[in-house]
């Protein structure tokens, strides 16, 4: 067992993935000497040589495609999108090719590709450097979409990720790359060296895509959340008193329905949080999904915290943020519906 | 007064519309044999008449003449005449066969059939090819099975994509024939990717992507060019220029350069422009770019020039946007006439043995029609399953598909 933070933990799993398969290949925008720019890459090329990690030129679409047709070759692409919110030029190459390519040639050809990109807000990003995408790769049939909470679960659904034989979307909440942030801006985040899922192996392991982690037990609400969200969740129940149960989904697609099903049928109130945009997020998919599957246990009207719906802003990104209080106050809503 | 007066839109217009006489006084052709032909470790620099040029082996007597010619024997051109044969009456019949409901789509290759037929002969097995719908040829070039192409069309139940893809949309890996997504130049840069996959791997295998004039404009075509130049990929970038894209000419998506090969001269990429109706300077062209980039020495683009003498689909009516003569007045000819008279000139061939050949190539056809339509049409006999819908998503079903599945009631 190591301490690492989520940023060692992702290059871990990468160090690890590399040294057991040479067909697994890293690159991306600044990735190969550098290390990149979160420095997740960082000692990668200098341990496995610049023909399996390299910088790759501006072009998202340029290293989504280039990945894909590796993957036809027979490599495991590991590439790097900077931002989340630069995918959109690689979004062509995802929606309508990596996603379909083992559909559309009834498997004469594959994808195993993985895209990881550092997502979501509270870096003082402003629009372009904050976004959290991510229901724009769930509504891609042929997409795995995995948002991971903590070192220990980034190293292992990595991993995962890396050995999956379809194409896999990793969305690393950056604000979490270094400390367990809760959504309390105002004070210094602890590190991850001081938190339990710091905690992390530091040799193969894997965690399954698509099982959901309860990270506390509650018999009164059920919150379900992904990512950063995770950790403003479960302050805002520190901080309300109120008995809730928190999921934290790790994998969006495949989604782990059992576990919500289980909670809120158990409990018979929801609320789900995240930070993208409300309208159309996901969270409107997980509201569906509860009210199809638990609609004669609930107690009370399903209740979303979710960024405004307009551009993230850069000055008044505290107002922005769904963070603890407004998860709180989600919390008291449907306690008192 | 301002100095400057008001400005003005450019939208560039083909030199003729239906009704008008057909004009291709702007396609400059030079003499066969006339473009010297370079070592393949040349410099790019050296070589940028090559990009505006167009590389002719046959004359307008049929010789065959000039440094890129003497590459194939008489067998080795018979068999390439074979394969052009091959896909004039395959069109022919699967474009009637849409017409007769027996599939919802189709797309012809007529007069561009030099291109792929000859193209895949350069190859070895085992390269890859990023083809887009219009290369047919490197199929039947290969000798893949006429019958699972046309099971593919009509989408029945031996189609090797179960029903789930486009017509005409063929996958091979065994024949190095990439899926076609039916995206356009999308996979022109997966064409750059396996080919680094290729070098990562210290392999010997090449690959080569295909694009149109038309989609040369969108931005992978780009990216494809910086992948390519930045990392010496061996890959050879082949831009199919039919002159249309639908209803656009191609004058839309070239702008103010003077040919679509001169795109690779910005990215330091050896450009050659090719008589695509010429099957003996076609095949000359690739084998030279495959020596470039089998002896890592990088990408190479090339030109196509040729002429889209059929729709684009069975779904557009050229004769609205062209002169309906236009096809006959195009100056480089037809690519299985032109053989054809090489190959008389040479001895090996003649009227008699061609009309011969005619007949029972269609004949093949025919039969592989008849064997394929055995297991179904579009809407007629064996079709793929409606569990087919759902699997081959994921390698492995996830739990919301198959709830999907049992809702639709398989």
């Amino acid at each position: 067992m190591a301490r690492m933070t989520m940023i060692e933990a992702v290059r871990s799993a990468m160090d690890v993935s590399m040294g057991r398969d040479e067909d697994v290949v890293v690159f991306g925008e600044d990735v190969g000497y550098f290390g990149g720019v979160f420095r997740c890459t960082q000692g990668l090329q200098a341990k496995y040589g610049k023909t399996r990690c390299f910088d790759a030129p501006i072009s998202e679409s340029g290293i989504v495609g280039t990945a894909i047709g590796m993957a036809a070759y027979g490599l495991k692409p590991c590439v790097e999108i900077q931002f989340a919110d630069y995918m959109y030029p690689a979004y062509d190459q995802l929606t309508q090719e990596a996603a379909r390519i083992r559909y559309r040639s009834n498997g004469d050809f594959t994808c195993p590709i993985v895209v990881r990109m550092p997502t979501g807000g509270g870096i003082f990003g402003g629009q372009t450097h904050s976004q959290s995408p991510e229901a724009l790769f769930t509504h891609v049939c042929g997409l795995k979409v995995i948002v991971p909470s903590n070192p220990y679960d980034a190293k292992g659904l990595l991993i995962s990720a890396i050995e999956d034989p379809d194409p896999v979307m990793f969305l690393e909440p950056k604000r979490l790359y270094n400390g367990p942030f809760d959504g309390h801006h105002e004070r210094p985040v602890t590190p991850w060296s001081k938190h339990e899922l710091g905690d992390v192996p530091e040799g193969h392991y894997s965690i399954p895509i698509g099982k959901a982690e309860i990270r506390r037990k509650g018999s009164t609400v059920t919150v379900i959340a992904y990512g950063t969200m995770v950790h403003v969740a479960l302050a805002a129940v520190e901080e309300t008193g109120i008995d809730a149960e928190v999921i934290d989904l790790r994998s969006l697609l495949p989604l782990d329905l059992e576990t919500i099903v289980q909670s809120v049928t158990k409990t018979g109130r929801c609320v789900v949080v995240h930070e993208a945009t409300l309208t159309s997020g996901f969270g409107g998919e997980l509201v569906a999904l509860v009210q199809e599957h638990c609609f004669y246990h609930l107690e009370a009207p399903v209740v979303r915290v979710t960024g405004w719906d307009t551009p993230y802003p850069h000055a008044q990104e505290w107002d922005y943020f769904p963070g603890p209080a407004r998860v709180g106050r989600a919390l008291t809503e449907a306690m008192e519906a | 007064m301002d100095e400057f007066s008001r400005l003005s839109l450019h939208v560039p217009e083909p030199a003729v519309r239906p009704g008008d006489q057909p004009d291709f006084s702007n396609v400059k052709i030079p003499k066969a044999g006339s473009v010297p032909r370079p070592e393949v470790d040349v410099e790019p620099e050296a070589i940028r008449d090559l990009a505006y040029s167009i590389i002719r082996v046959l004359n307008r007597e049929g010789e065959a003449v000039g440094p890129w010619a003497g590459l194939l024997s008489d067998e080795e051109l018979l068999t390439g005449l074979r394969h052009m044969m091959l896909l004039r009456a395959f069109d022919a019949r699967m474009l009637m066969a849409q017409r007769q409901g027996k599939t919802s789509f189709y797309m012809q290759h007529l007069g561009e059939e030099a291109v792929s037929c000859a193209f895949r002969r350069a190859l070895r097995k085992g390269d890859m090819n990023f083809p887009t719908y219009r290369q047919a040829g490197l199929l039947i070039a290969d000798d893949y099975p006429m019958v699972d192409m046309m099971n593919q069309i009509f989408s029945n139940e031996l189609d090797p994509c179960h029903g789930r893809q486009l017509p005409v949309m063929y996958t091979s890996k065994e024949h190095g024939f990439f899926t076609i997504s039916g995206n356009l130049a999308t996979q022109y840069v997966q064409a750059v990717g396996w080919a680094m996959a290729s070098a990562i791997k210290n392999d010997t295998r090449i690959a080569a992507g295909w694009i149109g004039d038309g989609s040369t404009a969108e931005s992978d075509f780009h990216s494809s060019l910086v992948f390519a130049s930045t990392y010496k990929a061996p890959v050879i970038l082949n831009i199919v220029n039919n002159q249309w894209a639908i209803s656009t000419f191609q004058g839309i998506a070239r702008g103010g350069s003077g040919t679509f090969a001169a795109r690779g001269l910005g990215f330091g990429i050896p450009a050659l422009r090719v008589d695509g109706n010429d099957y003996l300077a076609v095949y000359a062209v690739a084998r030279w770019a495959a020596k470039r980039a089998r002896r890592n020495l990088g990408p190479t683009l090339i030109e196509y020039v040729t002429y889209r003498v059929g729709a684009h689909s069975t779904s557009d009516d050229p004769s609205a946007y062209r002169p309906k003569t236009e096809s006959e007045a195009w100056p480089l000819g037809d690519p299985v006439l032109r053989l054809k008279k090489h190959l008389i000139l040479r001895g090996a061939w003649s009227d008699e043995r061609h009309a011969q050949a005619e007949a029972e190539i269609m004949d093949q056809v025919i039969q592989a029609q008849k064997e394929a339509e055995s297991h179904g049409t579009l809407h007629a006999g064996g079709r793929p399953s409606v569990r087919d819908i759902f699997e081959g998503v994921y390698a492995e079903m996830p739990p919301h598909i198959r709830r999907q599945r049992q809702k639709a009631g398989y």
